[in-house]
């Protein structure tokens, strides 16, 4: 029941991230120039008949941002209550105080207009929230909890993965730089820059757009590493297949959806798909990440059973990472 | 741990990448000289006005007319009832000739020197109303009240982006709200856009001298009440960019001065 409430939060978020990139899509964040309330009234009394034109996108977010606010309230009170592992309660905890932060976060750059750097964070920590709600999710599910003894542990998988996760959030923070300040079509052409394999001239804006450019092509020969290192490697595993396929197909809808939205000129929806594509491969391979390290989540468990006194290691070896009988370790 | 450890170093990365983002890129803002003519007026000296003559003269648009992009006013069901026909967007007031263009911003850029000019009590007026703004362009004194006013009975929101002056961003839900606002900067041009309709935009010419006028739709414009002396004139369009020329009037002179916009470029003769 925990695990299919968290997939429920990870879901919204997703939706929330989707309403957050269509505000910056429409240039509709000043729409609502005040926060939080909207137009002097309660974010929640505003008449529905006022949500007209830019407001739409901009008030819809933030009523969605609150209803992910209010479920991460429940979960990590659900966490907290009822998970025994001490680690992902507190994990809960932060997942609550990172959305917290980000509406801050929402609040603080329409209050000073919009600027960069706290739209780009906005754009950030939105990312590292949808992480958390996915691994939370992940922690809680039956295969995350089955015995570990079955689980791969494999280094040189663990090194590509994470490097991979590492290179698509970079990858990220370099696509919500370019489109908080704008140069989303500094680089007008497809797949040639200027007619070009290299822009012929440079500005800050045209460097941004390369880079996010040159990182497409480094995240994608790193995911077709993962993948082609899974499925040489684990070809049984589903565990790790799934996400890996999964990976290489959504990078590969992924420049296309890139491709797509300097082809049309930045078209709202196009250039939206394009950021939600940009969070589910991050997750994805997120997900293919905390997999490839699972034995060592129990790893850590047997080091503190070392370390723990004779009353604690009953404790721990009674419950360890399988919270089947509901204490706590 | 380990979990931990990923995840601040992500926060790390996001951090760092943030910095390293948005730390550069500002704009210089677009200020006009300081008047330094040698014919300038004495400190705290007033214009004459016994002496003073005209500016007057026409703004050409030489070339194709350039199309005004249509608007689809569907997303405010209130903006397309109240604004009725096919609507385009403002950037090029041309003449039915298709040879003049209005909207154009003509001010003296230099050569006042150092007369002082009273602060005008008249409010300056923009209205929000069929969902565009009126006037499109105008112009306005340093710190003169400026009355802002929405007419329609849907929201807007006036955001002002200038450089120089302070940045606001205001909501007026109701029909028939006003508010006040005066910019202490001279600042040529301010913005101002809606936010809700992404096509409603204006530009206000801010200045410390009384000196300017808009181009009509014949491109004509006129400028009174000018000191004798040598100036620098500017012709300023939100899509075409400015012309300047220079102008000297004796006492009592009337000149006349004329400006070509092309779409790919401009010329000015007097």
């Amino acid at each position: 029941m925990l695990h299919r409430f968290a997939k429920l939060v990870a879901a919204s978020t997703i939706i929330l991230i989707l309403a957050g990139s269509l505000v910056t899509s429409h240039d509709a964040g000043l729409s609502v120039p005040d926060w939080p309330t909207s137009y002097g009234w309660n974010m929640f009394t505003f008449p529905p008949s006022m949500w007209v034109a830019n407001i739409l996108y901009e008030h819809g977010h933030r009523l969605i941002a609150s209803t992910v606010g209010f479920l991460t309230i429940i979960l990590a009170v659900w966490l907290w209550l009822a998970e025994p592992r001490r680690w992902l309660r507190w994990f809960g905890v932060a997942a609550l105080g990172a959305v917290i932060a980000q509406g801050i976060l929402g609040g603080i750059t329409v209050l000073f207009f919009l600027p960069d750097a706290v739209s780009t964070a906005h754009a950030g920590l939105a990312e590292i929230f949808f992480c958390m709600t996915v691994a939370i999710a992940l922690f809680t599910s039956p295969g995350w909890l089955a015995d570990d003894r079955a689980a791969v542990d494999d280094s040189g998988l663990r090194r590509l993965a994470t490097a991979t996760t590492v290179l698509v959030y970079t990858q990220i923070l370099i696509g919500a730089t370019m489109r908080h300040t704008g140069a989303g079509l500094a680089i007008p052409d497809f797949p040639l820059m200027f007619g070009g394999v290299v822009p012929d001239h440079w500005s800050s804006a045209i460097a941004i757009h390369f880079a996010h450019r040159t990182g497409a092509v480094v995240v994608t020969c790193a995911i077709l590493m993962a993948f082609t290192y899974v499925r040489s490697h684990h070809r049984s595993r589903r565990e790790l297949t799934r996400p890996a396929t999964l990976l290489a197909a959504l990078v590969a809808l992924q420049v296309t959806l890139g491709a797509l939205t300097v082809l049309s000129l930045r078209n709202p929806w196009i250039n939206s798909f394009h950021v939600v594509g940009g969070a589910l491969v991050l997750t994805t391979s997120l997900v293919l990440t905390l997999r490839s390290w699972r034995l060592r989540f129990s790893a850590d468990t047997v080091r503190l059973k070392a370390d723990a006194t004779a009353e604690s290691v009953r404790s721990v070896r009674l419950h360890a990472d399988h919270p089947t009988s509901g204490a706590r370790a | 741990m380990l979990l931990r450890n990923a995840w601040v170093g992500l926060a790390g990365i996001t951090l760092a990448l943030n910095l390293v983002a948005c730390g550069g890129g500002q704009e210089t803002s677009n200020k006009s000289a300081d008047p330094s003519s040698p014919s300038a007026a004495p400190a705290g000296q007033k214009v004459d006005t016994a002496t003073a003559g005209d500016v007057k003269g026409v703004v050409n648009l030489d070339g194709a007319v350039p199309k005004n992009e249509a608007i689809k006013m569907n997303a405010d069901p209130v903006c397309l009832r109240e604004a009725k026909g096919t609507q385009l967007s403002e950037t090029y007031e041309v003449g039915d000739d298709g040879k003049t263009l209005g909207n154009v911003f003509v001010y003296v850029k230099d050569g006042l020197g150092n007369y002082v000019f009273d602060t005008p009590t008249e409010i300056a007026k923009i209205d929000q109303k069929e969902c565009r703004y009126h006037p499109h362009v105008f112009g306005m004194r340093v710190n003169q009240p400026l009355e802002i006013v929405n007419s329609d009975p849907t929201l807007h929101n006036i955001h002002a982006m200038p450089k120089s002056n302070s940045e606001f961003n205001n909501g007026q839900p109701i029909q028939g709200m006003k508010m006040t606002h005066t910019f202490d900067k001279k600042e040529v041009m301010v913005p101002f856009k809606c936010d809700v309709h992404g096509w409603m935009n204006a530009y206000v010419g801010v200045l410390d001298h009384p000196y300017f006028a808009v181009t009509d739709k014949s491109g004509k414009f006129e400028i009174k009440s000018l000191p004798p002396g040598t100036y620098t004139l500017e012709a300023w369009h939100e899509k075409l960019g400015t012309q300047t020329a220079s102008v000297t009037l004796g006492p009592k002179e009337s000149k006349d001065v004329t400006f070509s916009f092309k779409p790919a470029g401009a010329t000015a003769t007097n």
